[in-house]
Order: C-alpha cells, then sequence, then structure tokens
C-alpha cells in the first residue's frame, strides 16, 4: 500500500513523502528532496568564472583560467557525491531494526542499520532555528551503563521537516494500525501513533537553538 | 516477537529435503546452515548433527522442511513432512515451499506445544531474510561495542541477532566441508557444496613457510641478541643510540620483521590481520628504498649531492655571520646594550668560524659517506628518511648550540629579574614551602638588590632579542625534522592490507549490514534480503593502524609557549622512553 504526501522544509523547498506498508511488521518511509537546479548551477559557474576571468586580465596567467575550470569540476564533484542527497528512506521492520539510507546525487547510498535491541526510546526534539521545529530522534542504549544514553540518533538527518504545532503529519497515524498484543517490545510503533500534537505531546526532550 | 528465518541464497534452488541449523530462542530466529536432501537415514543424520556439534560448539539441529517442487505439495507428501516432525522433534517446526520456477514462497511455523500466554495462537507470524553464506563466513564484524573477534564464546541476550548470525554461521565451518563429490551417507547443500575452495599458491606457501620461517627467526635472533650486547650499554654508543632516530627506526623495523617470522601461529584473526599488515608495510618500504638507490646512484647523483653540500653549509655558515653582523649593528632600528652585544656576537662569530673549519676538514669524506649512506636506503626508505633527518641535525649543530647558549642566558636573567622582583616588593620564595613569603631585608641587601635588578632589566632586551632569533632559527628546523618523522611514521603505522582488503573484498570488513525489502504480495510471508555494509576507511585506518615509534609532540601548545617564554629547553620530538633534560 502506498502513500504520497509532500512538504516543504525550512528553506521553502518542495518534500515528498511516501510512505509504504508492506505488512503489519514492516513500513517504509521515503523522503525525496528537489533535484539539483539547473539556475542555481548556471549561476555558480558564471560567478566562478567571471571571478577567474577578471583575475585573468589583472595577472595575464593562463594558468589562473585552467584553475578555475578544475576548480568548478571538482567542486561539483564534490557537492554531488558528498552533499547533495536525493532522498532519505526509513525502514521500520518489527523485531529487527531501524534502517537509515541516504541517497546521494551522484548515486552513492549510505546505509545505517540499528538493531531493535540496542534502541532505547523515540523521543522528539524541539529546535528553534528561526522558528520553532520539531524532529524525531532515536536514542540508542549505553552498554556500559543500564540507565545512560550512549547516542542520539536523529532520523532525516540531511532534511528537516517542518512540522508545525498542529503537525500535518498526524494523519500518518491514521495507517498505522493499532499494533498486535504479541509486539510488547516494539516502542517505535506505538510512539508513532502519539505524533498528534492535538493533545499534550508524550515527550519534550531538548531545546537547540540553531543559528 | 515475529519469528526471523535467515536463509542461504545458494539453497533458494536446491531440491526438497531438511532444514538444517540453529535456532536462537533468545531472539526467536532461526539461521538456516544448509539442506539435507532425501533419501537419507534419520540415524546416520543424528549421528553427523551430533559430530558437528561436538567439533564447532554450535547447536546445529534439524529445524523443519523445505518443500520445493512443481505445484503445491499433494496430500501424501504432506503427510510425510508432518511425519519428520515427530522422528526429528524440534520446537517450533519450519516448513518452508516454494514453487519450482514461482517467485513467492509460503512459511508456517508450529509449535506443539501448548501456548504459554492466553491468546498467542500455535502458530507464529514467519520472516524470511535471504544472506550470502560465503560472504557472511568470511567477514568480521565491527560492531560498535564487539570487538572483531570469533572467539567470542556463546552469544547472550545481551548481543543482537546480527552477532548471532554472524557467529553461527562463521563456526559452522565443520559442516561446510564435504561437497557434493564426496562419498558421504547424506547429502548436503551449501555454499561449498559445488566443490570445496582451495588454492595450490596458498597450500604450497603454507608448505613452504614453515623452514624458511624457522631460518629467518634464527638469524633476526641472533642479530638482536648482537645488539643486546654489552658493548652497545656502555656510554658513548648508548648515547648516540638513543639520540638517533636511525637506530630507533631500526629497532622498531628489527621488531616487526621478528613478528612476520615468528614461528607461532597467529591465535585470532587480528593478530594475523596485524602481521599482514606488517608484511605489507615492509614490502612498501623495501620497495620505495630500493627506487630511491636506483634513482640516486644513477647518473652520478651522489657525486652532484656531495659536491653542492659543502657550499650549501658554506652558505648557511655566511648567512648566520650576516645575521650576527646585524644583531651586532641596530636590529630594526632597536637600540641594544652595545659592550654586551659586542661580547655575544664576537662569541658566535667564534664559533661559527670553528664549525666552518670542521666542515672544510671533512669535505673530502663526504662522498664516500654519502655514498655508504644511500646503500642503507635498500633496507626501507623510512632508514633513509631517519637518516637524513639525522644528517639534518648534525649540520645544524651549530644553530642547537647557538640556541642552547642564548636560551640559558635567557633563562637565568628571568630568573634573576623573577627573584629580584619579589625582593622589590619585600617577599620571598619559600623553598621549604614552595610558596612566596614575606620577608625583611636589611637595608644594604635592598640597595644591591636593587642595583643589581636595574642593570638585569635594561640588559635584558639586547639578550631577548638574541634568545628570540636562535629559538626561531632552532623551531625552523625542528619543523622540518618533525615533517620527515611525521612521513615515516605514516609509513610505519599505514595498514595496507585492510585498506586493500577494504577495496577489493569489501565484504571481508563489516560494519553492518543492510536490507532491502523484495518483491511482496499481500498475504505472503515478508521477504527480505540481507547484505554486508562494508567498514567505511576512515574507520579502517582507525581500527587496524599499526603501533608506530610514537614521535608526536609531547607538549601542547600552551605548555610550549610557556616553556619558551621562560627560557626552558624545549624538545618537542622526543623519542618515547628518552630521559628529560
Amino acid at each position: 500500500m502506498e502513500d504520497e504526501r509532500s512538504f516543504s522544509d525550512i528553506c521553502g523547498g518542495r518534500l515528498a513523502l511516501q510512505r509504504r506498508y508492506y505488512s503489519p511488521s514492516c513500513r517504509e518511509f521515503c523522503l525525496s528532496c528537489p533535484r539539483l537546479s539547473l539556475r542555481s548551477l548556471t549561476a555558480v559557474t558564471c560567478t566562478v568564472w567571471l571571478a577567474a576571468y577578471g583575475l585573468f586580465t589583472l595577472c595575464e596567467n593562463s594558468m589562473i583560467l585552467s584553475a578555475a575550470i578544475f576548480i568548478t569540476l571538482l567542486g561539483l564533484l564534490g557537492y554531488l557525491h558528498f552533499v547533495k542527497i536525493d532522498q532519505e528512506t526509513l525502514l521500520i521492520i518489527d523485531s529487527l531494526g531501524i534502517q537509515m539510507t541516504s541517497s546521494y546525487a551522484s548515486g552513492k547510498e549510505s546505509t545505517t542499520f540499528i538493531e531493535m535491541g540496542k534502541v532505547k526510546d523515540i523521543v522528539i526534539n524541539e529546535a528553534i532555528y528561526m522558528k520553532v521545529i520539531y524532529y524525531l530522534c532515536i536514542l540508542l542504549k549505553d552498554p556500559v551503563e543500564p540507565h545512560g544514553i550512549s547516542q542520539v540518533v536523529p532520523v532525516f538527518q540531511r532534511q528537516s521537516l517542518t512540522l508545525s504545532p498542529r503537525l500535518e503529519c498526524s494523519d500518518s497515524h491514521h495507517s498505522l494500525q493499532p499494533p498486535p498484543p504479541r509486539l510488547k517490545k516494539s516502542s517505535c510503533l506505538s510512539l508513532l501513533r502519539t505524533w498528534d500534537y492535538r493533545c499534550a505531546p508524550p515527550r519534550l526532550a531538548n531545546f537547540f537553538f540553531y543559528f | 516477537m515475529v519469528l526471523k528465518a535467515f536463509f542461504p541464497t545458494c539453497c533458494v534452488s536446491a531440491d526438497s529435503g531438511l532444514l538444517v541449523g540453529r535456532w536462537v530462542p533468545e531472539q526467536s530466529s532461526a539461521v538456516v546452515l544448509a539442506v539435507l536432501h532425501f533419501p537419507f537415514i534419520p540415524i546416520q543424520v543424528k549421528q553427523l548433527l551430533a559430530q558437528v556439534r561436538q567439533a564447532s560448539q554450535v547447536g546445529v539441529a534439524v529445524l523443519g522442511t523445505w518443500c520445493h517442487c512443481r505445484q503445491e505439495p499433494e496430500e501424501s507428501l504432506g503427510r510425510f513432512l508432518e511425519s519428520l516432525g515427530a522422528v526429528f522433534p524440534h520446537e517450533p517446526w519450519l516448513r518452508l515451499c516454494r514453487e519450482r520456477g514461482g517467485t513467492f514462497w509460503s512459511c508456517e511455523a508450529t509449535r506443539r506445544q501448548a501456548p504459554t500466554a492466553p491468546g498467542a495462537p500455535g502458530e507464529d507470524q514467519v520472516m524470511l531474510i535471504f544472506y550470502d553464506q560465503r560472504q557472511v563466513l568470511l567477514s568480521q564484524l565491527h560492531l560498535p561495542t564487539v570487538l572483531p573477534d570469533r572467539q567470542a564464546g556463546a552469544t547472550t541476550a545481551s548481543t543482537g541477532v546480527l552477532a548471532a548470525v554472524f557467529d553461527t554461521v562463521a563456526r559452522s565451518e565443520v559442516l561446510f566441508r564435504s561437497d557434493r563429490f564426496d562419498e558421504g551417507p547424506v547429502r548436503l547443500s551449501h555454499w561449498q557444496s559445488e566443490g570445496v575452495e582451495a588454492s595450490i599458491l596458498a597450500e604450497l606457501a603454507r608448505r613452504a613457510s614453515g623452514p624458511i620461517c624457522l631460518l629467518l627467526a634464527s638469524l633476526l635472533s641472533l642479530v638482536s641478541a648482537v645488539s643486546a650486547c654489552r658493548v652497545f650499554k656502555l656510554w658513548p654508543l648508548s648515547f648516540l643510540g638513543s639520540k638517533l632516530s636511525t637506530c630507533e627506526q631500526l629497532r622498531h623495523r628489527l621488531e616487526h620483521l621478528t613478528l612476520i617470522f615468528s614461528t607461532r601461529k597467529a591465535e585470532n584473526p587480528a593478530q594475523l590481520t596485524r602481521k599482514a599488515n606488517t608484511v605489507a608495510s615492509v614490502l612498501l618500504d623495501v620497495a620505495l628504498g630500493l627506487m630511491l638507490l636506483s634513482w640516486l646512484h644513477g647518473r652520478s647523483r651522489i657525486g652532484h649531492l656531495a659536491d653542492a653540500l659543502v657550499p650549501v653549509a658554506d652558505h648557511v655558515a655566511e648567512e648566520l655571520q650576516h645575521l650576527l653582523q646585524w644583531l651586532m649593528g641596530a636590529p630594526a632600528g632597536l637600540k641594544m646594550n652595545r659592550a654586551l652585544d659586542q661580547v655575544l656576537g664576537r662569541f658566535f662569530l667564534y664559533h661559527i668560524h670553528l664549525w666552518i673549519s670542521y666542515i672544510h676538514l671533512m669535505s673530502p669524506f663526504v662522498e664516500h659517506i654519502l655514498w655508504h649512506v644511500g646503500l642503507s636506503a635498500c633496507l626501507g626508505l623510512t632508514v633513509a628518511l631517519s637518516l637524513l633527518s639525522d644528517i639534518i641535525a648534525l649540520l645544524t649543530f651549530h644553530i642547537y648550540c647557538f640556541y642552547v647558549y642564548g636560551a640559558r642566558l635567557y633563562c637565568l636573567k628571568i630568573h634573576g629579574l623573577s627573584s629580584l622582583w619579589r625582593l622589590f616588593r619585600g617577599k620571598k620564595w619559600n623553598v621549604l614551602r614552595q610558596r612566596v613569603d614575606s620577608c625583611s631585608y636589611d637595608l644594604d641587601q635592598l640597595f644591591i638588590g636593587t642595583l643589581l635588578f636595574t642593570i638585569l632589566l635594561f640588559l635584558l632586551p639586547t639578550t631577548a632579542l638574541y634568545y628570540l632569533v636562535f629559538t626561531l632559527l632552532r623551531l625552523l628546523v625542528v619543523a622540518v625534522q618533525g615533517l620527515i618523522h611525521l612521513l615515516v611514521d605514516l609509513i610505519n603505522s599505514l595498514p595496507l592490507y585492510s585498506l586493500g582488503l577494504r577495496l577489493c573484498r569489501p565484504y571481508r570488513l563489516a560494519a553492518g549490514v543492510k536490507f532491502r525489502v523484495l518483491q511482496h504480495e499481500a498475504g505472503r510471508p515478508l521477504r527480505l534480503l540481507m547484505q554486508i555494509n562494508p567498514l567505511p576507511y576512515s574507520r579502517v585506518v582507525h581500527t587496524y593502524r599499526l603501533p608506530s615509534c610514537g614521535c608526536h609532540p609531547k607538549h601542547s601548545w600552551g605548555a610550549l609557549c610557556r616553556k619558551l617564554f621562560l627560557g626552558e629547553l624545549i624538545y618537542p620530538w622526543r623519542q618515547r622512553g628518552d630521559k628529560q633534560d
């Protein structure tokens, strides 16, 4: 069963959220971001080359022009391979774990898989970045200290969903059926039901200020 | 919990039979290791499983049945399969079924005993996870909390599903030793059933390595016995041995070679990887050294170098003389104390004069020395670089001496000034209590103290300037030596074998796994494909770094600045084990 909704991120770009329901124990959420626009690419290239041409007229050294071409190519390759994310996917498999995949514009895919036994809790954090935004985090258990937390892993690291206090994702919980009574340990699926902020939020973990 | 069945991809097209593997009750998962085909005699199957259990310490058992037939199983076959459950009792009993040529599977898991929890049905939901048996067998899992060590012992509930699966497959190598060409009592299907993997070269190397290792190990023990003899512990040689970085590097390489050629077998994969990394590092070193050697000895470059060396040393000495003349005048417009200036300047000029005479004395022998030093490059590039660093240290010995003189003078002045400053304020340093105490001085003590304080204060700029100039020169030399040492360190500690493994066989070093959902139909069990997620390069270097000489700066920047200000001598690249000055 597939479902698609569109949202907007902090900078105003369009994001599309696809939800796939494979079975009662497996769900996938796929967030796709806008592709690299030709306009911004042309603008950046023109600026760099104009600056290089300006330097060339000052210094009369043709190495500057070849260096500018080299820098532009390397910069574009580096941006596509390390920075520009096309799609982020969250796959939740009951009693196995949570998998987060980011696919970059150059085709590189980086995957992290967190086993269910390591997940301590899932919380919603608030951050203040021009306005209040909310993001989901997974808290991992500390192997040494039973009540401690070893790591906080934000879900959808690169794309930030602006969720207004009324939480447009609230109807996602309608697609989730109530968990069957056997699934006692799947705290993640039960918490996703409480994304609806019309009632009091379950946990407000921290305030983060971003400038 | 959903029951997870890990199924090897090599058995997907195997004929019908029994599922052999291990059941992990804490994680409710069944790891299928092989498929046992019909016909078989149950008693022989039980004997084989008992043998495997004893040899590998893994609880291998019959988990269920596997059915791969043209159409849906008929009634009689169904009853036959059910009766097998009585012959090999196992809770829960798995029944996997696939149509020949079809994509979708059907899985059932039944429990014979009455369910303990009310409301839980007798059948569990099953999730199928396919895994590549060869890759999982050969790979090493690098979980953040678990060390990559296969002898981790029995997996407990605190380790996860993945560690249990990898551990089970790795320890069940005994089960995979027979292939279909063996005339055994039972016929198994697993990743090696088409033919056991082996390599002639590896076997030959293994046979030959025994005597070679023995010979080389005895040679190396002879060399280390010679180097540990008493002559080298006497004062001049032991002092030289601790100061020269070449000796340190040679010692380090001797340790490496002893490790490589030791006749003891590696106990665990970590030791084996370290040996392999050491071999790769030594080979790279020697290869680069031989390249350097061929470059140096071709086209009489050594002659050119030797011819250029003495004029360069002369030029450096001349530049130092010019610098001292400049300091003896009015450097940068500052007004110096003329008498002290002349004394210090003449003192240092005399030293430079001595130094130039020594260089000129040595100039006939320089080419021979360089030729022999160039030969040392065949021991490795690191040895050649260490020698270069030592030669630079020897050639700039006069700069080091000037720095020591200037620093001692400045240090003395600063200490004098600080204690006389305390006298000014009527205080004294209490050595017993290690603190500043008040003290009443006599009038004549105060008079002398004030006079001396004034003298020292007005002489401070001259001394400080000389100290500054020579410290800068010394720091320049130290920086060059430091760069060379960094390069040597890099060659010593880079784990080339692990990096090559990560590049060519990424599944061998696993940071974790990744799952992919295969084609799914409603009502059918969920099918996932488990693939290995390789370790990122930065973590490979961090985990498998070889221990280096330890020549990185001992002081933080703040401590360094403090020492410079007070005039204490600095030795930023002290080797490990040296005594402090």
